[in-house]
């Protein structure tokens, strides 16, 4: 099949479903159209470079694609059209890959259902009564919905794993560093992590192995060496896989999803894994501490979009205070602004102490939490998401029960460790993933038992 | 408040009864090619508005700094050079604030560990703490269609400055006067040429002082209220607002009054201080650590290696050359404003030319001459070859021709006429040709000689040796 047939079939997904999942916020077309023809020429003279050659993707809208417009699901940069690419999107594009768009996400990747975003909500392609999760949800969806054969996203709390989870796809957030940021518009700087959405963990070793590397442009990313293939297919056999008991009683963790990912983590023992037990004590304050470090770097991350520079601007204010005011009060979501001002609070003189410094120090016990942990295990193993997915609409007005769930996810980012979200079977008939964290660096060993799981699963 | 009483009315500030404390803080942009954070061009002065920029220095979305490892070699010199503790751990933090020169909304600056803790600043006779030495970046240009942003109908904004490396020094309050200041910050500026951190041209924007002023009961030891002073555009400038400002102060503190903390801006145009912002309004920046930066660990070796590769500092300098050379302290300090003013006159000496004559020459004309040339130059000066009226001459056409002074010299025909029989004619014929003003020397007047001693001037076209012309007509005069 040439890339140009395999980006036919995939455009005539995208009509078909769009009207659906409305996971893209924009198709674009002709660029892919020219990026399959080119890549059509390559493997026509017998370029057998990257296996991700002619292959079309969908692309979170918060990576920066060159003249594509790229706006963070905000309304606040609807038209801006960046004139360079970030760099994770620069090693697919020299890979030969298919730009097929931009998808839906919560504004500035804040939230767990992609109902923040500034256009419209997603609908989950298992239940389109249902939110696809998020932050990414418009990636993973076009992704299980077969829009696209994979996609990226990125990961502040879990905006990668929730959303596979909910969704049924394979999903996973590298260590902190392996990926490259520059061009990824920033929600938490020390957070934020991109990507891959694919069917199966091997795709999602190629992306990764594609993706990852030192970048002179993002002082935050590692020189180290980028092996995701080689162990894939070893097994887990000998492995010592930990089973963090807080990450099993966590409130709100639904019994369907529990029993569905306890039998998984059978499942791995049965493969050879011996199960040891397992503690992350400071769980309880991962929350609280991400929501003060998240939204205090969003404050100062979003401060650029002030309607001076690009974007659109509120033009009927008359002063200069007033067009800052205006500009954000009318194009940021009411979980933007929520978010600011929260961030803004907690690094204020005479709260900085209380609140951000703070939870800087829970943020160095939870990665204690995990350097303990992995001195028992090679890997650790839970749900990704305490729920299914929930009906679109059923926790717009609570934004604590939809902070709640990140918890089992943020501990990752936190830490700065890898994890992928699995498929590991359903529960009321919905996907529920099963999640592997492990050390740092260790981005190849996550894979590698991710990999078991679906092996011994599908056996 | 009414200024008529400032402007001569109230004496100078009787240092007996009240005592000026002044701290500084001075900007220095660093003498890198490219910006702190990106690869732009940070030579942006001739640059057309918004053509030295990229999407880094745009603050474009999803954009990310890289630390100019050139920027941070500076600074540390520039901390070795004020004997300043080099931190090992050291960061970046975001200050944060809304303002259209600032296009990311935050300016990436130090905060709690900055890269040079407590130095010493040697001033010659003494010298003065040093808080601190921190980099960071330099913002945009504004450029309002009126008076004030506030007041502007549409303000244009100019990005090619954003992201130029700045390094701010900070001064504990140890400047007693206006003068005082000016000197700190002119020594300064010398030993950021002399050690290569900055151009530090005051008038270009690249060294930019403000003083914190604060006046007290001589010999006190708390601290009175302090006025920031902003908007210093000249040394002169700066010595002119720090005194308008204690003079200021006093006459509040006299008058019974209390001076009120606030910034206060320079007026060039009124020649005086003016209100900018009290305190009150003071912006909470919301300083944490920068997320897109890891910690700088600075190496010892590196630091050490730095060190020894300093060059001699001016005030060092300064004092050598007094002691090595004989020349008086103001002729030493003039010459190590610059470095290459002072490898001038060394050379120019070493060459054979006499100190004081190559320290005047230098000092009084700034030559652009080689030492060599300038060194025969004098010599022919100090042997009566030429006067030193020619010998200005010759300098002027041997700068602008690239000929040697001799070769100026000899094909002008300018050797000075000390003929003594030659002279003597034209001082009779001068005598003789003007009656009245002999008249009137002899009457008491004794400008009358000097407009002889110009006539034999002229009527040797420029070529007599003046001081035995003078000696010849006085002689004739007196007869």
């Amino acid at each position: 099949m040439t890339s140009t047939e395999l980006l036919d079939r995939h455009l005539a997904v995208i009509e078909r479903q769009e009207p659906r999942i409305k996971a893209f916020l924009r198709v674009t077309e002709d660029l892919a159209r020219s990026q399959a023809a080119e890549a059509d020429r390559r493997l026509a003279a017998g370029e057998n470079g990257s296996p991700l050659l002619g292959i079309p993707l969908a692309v979170k809208d918060v990576l920066c694609v060159e003249g594509v417009e790229t706006t963070a699901g905000s309304q606040i940069l609807r038209g801006f059209r960046p004139p360079y690419d970030a760099t994770a999107i620069a090693h697919l594009r020299q890979a030969g890959a298919v730009f097929v768009g931009m998808t839906n996400c919560d504004e500035f990747a804040m939230g767990s259902s992609t109902e923040n975003s500034g256009y419209f909500p997603t609908h989950n392609p298992h239940d389109v009564t249902r939110v696809p999760g998020g932050s990414s949800g418009g990636s993973a969806a076009a992704v299980a919905s077969g829009e696209a054969v994979y996609a990226l996203g990125t990961d502040t709390g879990g905006s990668i794993r929730q959303p596979a989870a909910l969704c049924g796809v394979v999903g996973m957030k590298p260590t902190y560093g392996r990926v490259s940021r520059y061009g990824l518009i920033a929600f938490a700087s020390s957070l934020d992590q991109i990507g891959p959405f694919t069917h199966s963990v091997h795709d999602a070793a190629l992306v990764l192995q594609a993706l990852s590397g030192l970048d002179r442009r993002d002082a935050t990313s590692a020189d180290r060496p980028v092996d995701m293939l080689s162990e894939i297919e070893l097994g887990v056999e000998g492995m010592r896989l930990g089973v963090p008991r807080e990450y099993f009683q966590v409130e709100g963790m639904e019994p369907g999803v529990r029993t569905t990912v306890e039998r998984a983590i059978l499942v791995l023992e049965r493969a050879g894994a011996e199960l040891v037990d397992v503690s992350l004590p400071h769980t309880d304050y991962g929350l609280a501490a991400y929501y003060i470090i998240a939204p205090a770097e969003c404050s100062s991350n979003l401060a650029r979009f002030d309607g001076v520079k690009y974007g659109v601007r509120d033009e009927g204010a008359r002063t200069l205070l007033d067009t800052y005011l205006r500009t954000r009060r009318h194009y940021f979501g009411a979980e933007v602004r929520r978010r600011i001002m929260l961030g803004t609070y907690a690094l204020s003189a005479g709260y900085y102490e209380a609140y951000y410094k703070k939870a800087q120090q829970i943020r160095t016990l939870i990665a204690q939490d995990f350097e303990k942990a992995f001195q028992d295990c090679d890997a650790i193993v839970s749900a990704t998401s305490p729920t299914v997915a929930f009906p679109l609409g059923a926790k717009v007005d609570n934004p604590l029960a939809m902070y709640l769930n990140d918890v089992l996810t943020l501990g990752g980012n936190l830490a700065g460790v890898p994890g992928i979200s699995v498929p590991c079977g359903t529960s009321e008939g919905l996907p529920v993933g099963l999640q592997v964290l492990a050390p740092q660096w260790a981005d190849a060993t996550a894979l590698r038992v991710a990999r078991a799981y679906e092996v011994a699963r599908d056996a | 408040m009414p200024d008529s009483a400032l402007e001569g009315g109230v004496p100078p500030q009787n240092s007996e009864v009240w005592e000026a404390v002044i701290g500084m803080e001075v900007h220095a942009q660093l003498a890198t090619r490219s910006k702190m954070f990106c690869d732009c061009s940070a030579d942006y002065l001739a640059a057309q508005p918004n053509s030295s920029v990229c999407e880094v220095c745009l603050g474009m979305p999803g954009v990310l700094p890289v630390i100019n490892q050139r920027a941070v070699e500076l600074v540390v010199k520039t901390g070795l050079a004020l004997n300043c503790e080099i931190a090992a751990h050291t960061k970046f933090d975001r200050k944060n604030y809304f303002y259209p020169d600032l296009p990311k909304g935050y300016q990436i600056s130090q905060y709690d560990l900055p890269m040079c803790g407590r130095g010493r600043f040697e001033m010659g006779d003494r010298a003065v703490r040093i808080t601190r030495v921190h980099l960071e970046e330099d913002t945009g240009k504004l450029l309002h269609a009126g008076d004030a942003l506030h007041t502007a109908e549409e303000s244009l904004v100019d990005l090619n400055r954003s992201g130029v490396p700045l390094m701010e020094i900070v001064s504990e309050p140890d400047l007693r006067s206006a003068e005082d200041s000016r000197n700190y910050a002119e020594g300064l500026r010398a030993l950021l040429r002399a050690i290569g951190a900055s151009e530090a041209e005051m008038e270009k924007g690249q060294l930019r002082a403000e003083a914190n002023v604060s006046v007290r009961p001589a010999g006190g030891d708390q601290l009175g209220v302090k006025t920031e002073l902003k908007n210093i555009n000249s040394f002169r400038a700066l010595q002119r607002a720090v005194d308008y400002e204690i003079r200021r102060q006093i006459e509040i503190l006299e008058a019974g009054g209390v001076v009120v903390q606030e910034t206060r801006g320079w007026s060039e145009a009124e020649q005086r201080t003016f209100p900018q912002r009290t305190k009150e309004y003071a912006d909470d920046y919301r300083y944490f650590a920068e997320p897109d930066l890891p910690p700088l660990e600075l190496d010892l070796a590196w630091v050490e290696n730095l060190r020894a590769l300093l060059p001699e500092l001016p005030a060092t300098r300064r004092r050598r050359l007094e002691l090595q050379y004989q020349i008086p302290e103001y002729d030493a300090h003039q010459l190590t404003a610059e470095t290459a003013t002072a490898d001038l006159f060394e050379a120019t000496v070493a060459t054979g030319a006499p100190a004081k004559q190559a320290a005047n020459w230098i000092i009084g004309t700034q030559p652009t001459l080689d030492a060599a040339s300038l060194a025969g130059l004098i010599d022919m000066v100090v042997k009566g070859t030429i006067n030193r009226e020619q010998g200005l001459l010759v300098l002027r056409e041997a700068q602008s021709s690239g000929k040697g002074p001799a070769e100026i010299v000899r094909e002008r025909g300018l050797i000075q006429v000390s003929d003594l029989s030659a002279l003597a004619e034209v001082v009779d014929r001068v005598v003789g040709d003007n009656p009245q003003a002999v008249a009137d020397f002899k009457s008491g007047k004794q400008q009358a000689a000097k407009a002889l001693l110009g006539k034999v001037k002229a009527a040797t076209g420029g070529t007599a040796n003046m001081s035995v012309a003078r000696d010849l007509l006085m002689e004739r005069l007196n007869r």
